[in-house]
């Protein structure tokens, strides 16, 4: 399998595994989505730097050949599954060690 | 000075989200069981899809902009440091704009 399919993939298992095995369904939120867009920027400097320097270099039998800011768009499908799973773990095991939701927490910290 | 570079990238990405912790006293740097175990669950999927990788030749790395230390599975140091990294800054990330929508919510309404 190519870096491209498994980066396609990756993104369709993060997001499954975020709605119906960790359930944490953070990627339903809009605020996932505000803070992507952060995410994304800074990875688009920081992996420009690695792709531009040639810090990381890739095959490019194994990538569609388009890139953005040096890097392969694939990088981009890369960090959504990483942040995905990331963010879904950590609102998971707060529910946890709190016993409460995120929204029970947010309207206490308003209240 | 060339075998920093990636090690560069990793402090400027800590640099760049630590300043969250205490700006908007997010209280994650300061709940380190949790993000410990986040990242113990997060990261070694993506290690076994690194090893993978690099192991087929997907992608591969320039030494003389690293350090040189290579750990297990053929995984270059600053790579393990990456998939610590960038999920500790990507909780910083989204509790910062959690806390910040809230400041903006009780604006608002102020």
């Amino acid at each position: 399998m190519t870096y491209s399919a498994i980066a396609s993939y990756s993104v369709i298992l993060a997001i499954i595994l975020d709605l119906f095995v960790i359930r944490s369904a953070v990627t339903a939120q809009w605020r996932f989505y505000f803070a992507w867009a952060i995410l994304l920027v800074f990875q688009l400097l920081t992996n420009g730097w690695l792709t531009g320097r040639g810090i990381v270099q890739y095959d490019e039998s194994q990538i569609t050949g388009v890139r953005l800011a040096n890097a392969p768009v694939e990088d981009i499908a890369f960090g959504f599954s990483l942040i995905v799973i990331t963010l879904s773990l950590w609102l998971r095991l707060r529910q946890k060690e709190t016993g409460a939701s995120e929204a029970e927490d947010r309207a206490r910290s308003s209240a | 000075m060339g075998e920093w570079s990636y090690i560069a990238m990793l402090a400027f990405v800590v640099l760049a989200s630590s300043w969250l912790e205490w700006v908007f006293d997010l209280r994650v740097y300061r709940n380190p069981r949790r993000l410990l175990t986040t990242v113990a669950i997060a990261a070694p999927p993506f290690l076994v899809w690194d090893a993978w990788a690099i192991s087929q030749g997907h992608w591969f790395f320039d030494g003389s902009q690293m350090l040189g230390i290579i750990g297990p599975f053929n995984i270059p140091l600053e790579e393990y440091l990456f998939f610590i990294f960038i999920p500790i800054a990507a909780v910083l990330t989204w509790e910062g704009v959690n806390a910040f929508l809230a400041l903006v919510k009780k604006w608002r309404s102020a």
